[in-house]
């Protein structure tokens, strides 16, 4: 099964079994199905709970907030994630906040969906990883779509949590098989974190995002072949507020790379270093590398934006250069 | 000016419970400004003095099922809900008792179903948002926005407008347009009109030129009930603001606040029944200066940060 198709029969599942869910966005309903097919079918089985909306992502992400004051849930889709600039006032200022400035908890059960990145060629308004622009914000929790979490699982956490969710989806996942990391390596999921490896202590940690999932493996393959360095990738669901204590297994490591699509400068990775380091510092054997896209806009032509993203070579290179000078 | 007051038709006499509210509105509006200028009070406030009749004439109208979204000029839409002085004036001071803990302060304000927020048109969507619920499990009931003529400079009015004429929601919303948003006129910001921009979208205007409550009720009762039947509706209030933006920022011209203040509903209702009005207005006086003498001696709010 491929990743959307894996988010699609968990949002049929979830909407099943929850009668106060309502799922709003640009598009979603059939036989559209949104621009990426992830709600497929759901206005058909869920009509009246499934809506789709005019051109509106800061009224929508506030109809969403409404309906959480209300005590429903709600998820919104967001057609490319870059547009939910347009909603931030309403994530930022109204439903985060609400959940504590009016004194008392107020629960807020609802996510934004943004499907996110580049590789697609769709330039610099349809192509950014958003998520460095939602970190730090209280009662806000950012969770990335992962080809090796339970999808079902992840929207359930998210809806119960009782603060607003961001759900960051990286559109190259959408094609992509769910659930397999080829061999040599192994595939465990624990808690929140999945973790690809090999027998063995490895040389490297590799601390990365669903969607970098595909490209860190394809470097650790790469580099074990050539370079004979071992690799463990540590793919976490919740980005934010990130639980540094749930790596503990696996760290600390002499060297600890965290690697995202995001474009450089105030990164989420950032905020990962700096917890990293707090925690065990005394056992590193250097700082934190840090690996992202150029701090850069992202260019159309497929030659420019790879120029500016992170694949699979930077990732290497990256490794190679700490590990082997 | 004294020809222009005469041809304006005399007020109805008001039953002693809302011009009761509409009085103790105003004295607490005037006390926050008294504690300002005495340096009691942290932050800031924007009074609705002059606007008071609006909440306490749509009190009536609405029950206690529909929600009411109040901007940052909120103290009187608070007050005709609940009348609970003392709650307000320990949240905006930070005290004991305080309705939110002190944490929202003047403009963050929940309870019951009764919600303001502080960022200009945010609470359009959310409105818009309850009104879907309400419409689907609460049927009759309506979600009521109070905005400002100047909230209306707002992309998120008109998203949310669109969305509420779409889906037929019970939505009001409540404009009190004043004529000016905080120093900028509505000449200066307001292009076309509130009655223009209801009818773009399909949604029924009805604007309000009197402060006489009897006759707001009159005009409104059918439309609010049409409201709750899924048909949006915008009211817009033609009324004044008496006092400053916030504190002391104030930049109209004396002679244009005194005409202001003689036109307003106050002083024509004291001349048209001057010991009704003296007599509750005393009373109401008493009370606010009673509430801030309790609240000014409580102990701080407390509450913790998760």
């Amino acid at each position: 099964m491929r990743v959307g198709e894996h988010l699609n029969a968990a949002l049929h599942a979830v909407f099943e079994r929850t009668p106060d869910l309502y799922l709003l966005g640009e598009d979603v309903a059939d036989p559209y199905g949104g621009a990426f097919k992830i709600t497929r079918g759901l206005s058909t089985r869920f009509p009246g709970r499934v809506l789709t909306t005019p051109i509106s992502e800061n009224a929508i992400t506030g109809v969403a907030a409404g309906l959480a004051l209300s005590g429903d849930r709600a998820i919104v889709e967001i057609m490319f994630g870059d547009f939910a600039a347009l909603a931030f006032d309403q994530v930022l200022n109204f439903a985060s906040k609400s959940v504590s400035m009016y004194g008392t908890r107020v629960p807020m059960r609802m996510v934004v969906r943004c499907p996110v990145g580049g590789g697609r060629g769709y330039g610099p308004t349809h192509s950014q990883s958003l998520q460095k622009h939602f970190v730090g914000i209280p009662h806000l929790s950012l969770y990335e779509l992962s080809p090796f979490h339970d999808c079902e699982a992840v929207l359930d956490e998210m809806l119960s949590l009782g603060e607003p969710c961001v759900l960051f989806e990286d559109k190259v996942l959408y094609t992509r098989p769910a659930g397999l990391a080829e061999p040599p390596f192994c595939l465990a999921v624990e808690g929140g974190v999945a973790r690809v490896f090999l027998d063995g202590p490895p040389d490297c940690v590799i601390i990365a995002p669903g969607g970098l999932a595909h490209r860190a493996m394809a470097a650790m393959r790469s580099l074990l072949v050539e370079e004979e360095i071992t690799c463990t990738l540590l793919v976490p669901s919740r980005l934010y507020p990130f639980d540094v204590a749930a790596l503990d297994a696996d760290l600390p490591v002499a060297h600890v790379f965290v690697v995202e699509e995001s474009t450089g400068g105030g990164t989420w990775g950032a905020e990962v270093a700096h917890l990293l380091h707090r925690r065990h510092w005394d056992r590193l054997a250097g700082p934190v590398t840090l690996v992202h896209s150029a701090a850069s806009i992202i260019p159309t032509a497929a030659h420019l934006e790879r120029e500016v993203l992170v694949d699979e070579s930077t990732i290497h290179r990256a490794i190679r250069e700490t590990l082997r000078g | 000016m004294t020809e222009l007051l005469d041809r304006l038709p005399a007020p109805s006499r008001l039953d002693d419970a809302d011009l009761s509210l509409m009085l103790t509105i105003r004295a607490f509006e005037l006390k926050l400004l008294d504690l300002y200028g005495r340096g009691l009070l942290h932050g800031t406030t924007h009074t609705c003095l002059g606007q008071e009749y609006v909440p306490v004439a749509l009190r009536t109208l609405l029950d206690p099922g529909d929600h009411v979204f109040s901007n940052h000029r909120g103290h009187g839409h608070y007050l005709a809900r609940f009348g609970d002085a003392e709650g307000l004036l320990a949240e905006i001071m930070g005290r004991e008792g305080a309705v939110c803990g002190g944490v929202g302060g003047s403009q963050h304000i929940r309870r019951d179903r009764y919600l303001s927020t502080g960022v200009q048109g945010e609470s359009l969507p959310v409105a818009t948002g309850v009104a879907l619920h309400l419409k689907r499990s609460e049927p009759g009931q309506v979600a009521c926005v109070h905005v400002g003529d100047g909230t209306f400079g707002e992309g998120a009015v008109y998203e949310a407008l669109n969305i509420a004429a779409l889906w037929e929601l019970p939505l009001l919303v409540v404009v009190e347009n004043n004529g000016i948003a905080q120093s900028t006129p509505a000449s200066r910001h307001l292009a076309g009109s509130i009655a223009g921009r209801a009818a773009a979208f399909g949604i029924d205007h009805r604007l309000i030129g009197t402060a006489d409550v009897a006759e707001i009720r009159r005009v409104l009762a059918p439309l609010v009930a049409r409201t709750r039947l899924g048909v949006p509706l915008v009211v817009e209030f033609a009324t004044e603001r008496l006092g400053p933006h916030s504190k002391g920022d104030d930049t109209r011209p004396a002679d244009q606040i005194r005409r202001i203040h003689e036109n307003g509903w106050y002083a024509r209702y004291a001349r048209r029944y001057p010991d009704h009005l003296d007599r509750l207005d005393a009373e109401a006086r008493a009370y606010v200066d009673a509430v801030a003498a309790d609240v000014t001696a409580r102990p701080p709010s407390r509450w913790t940060p998760s």
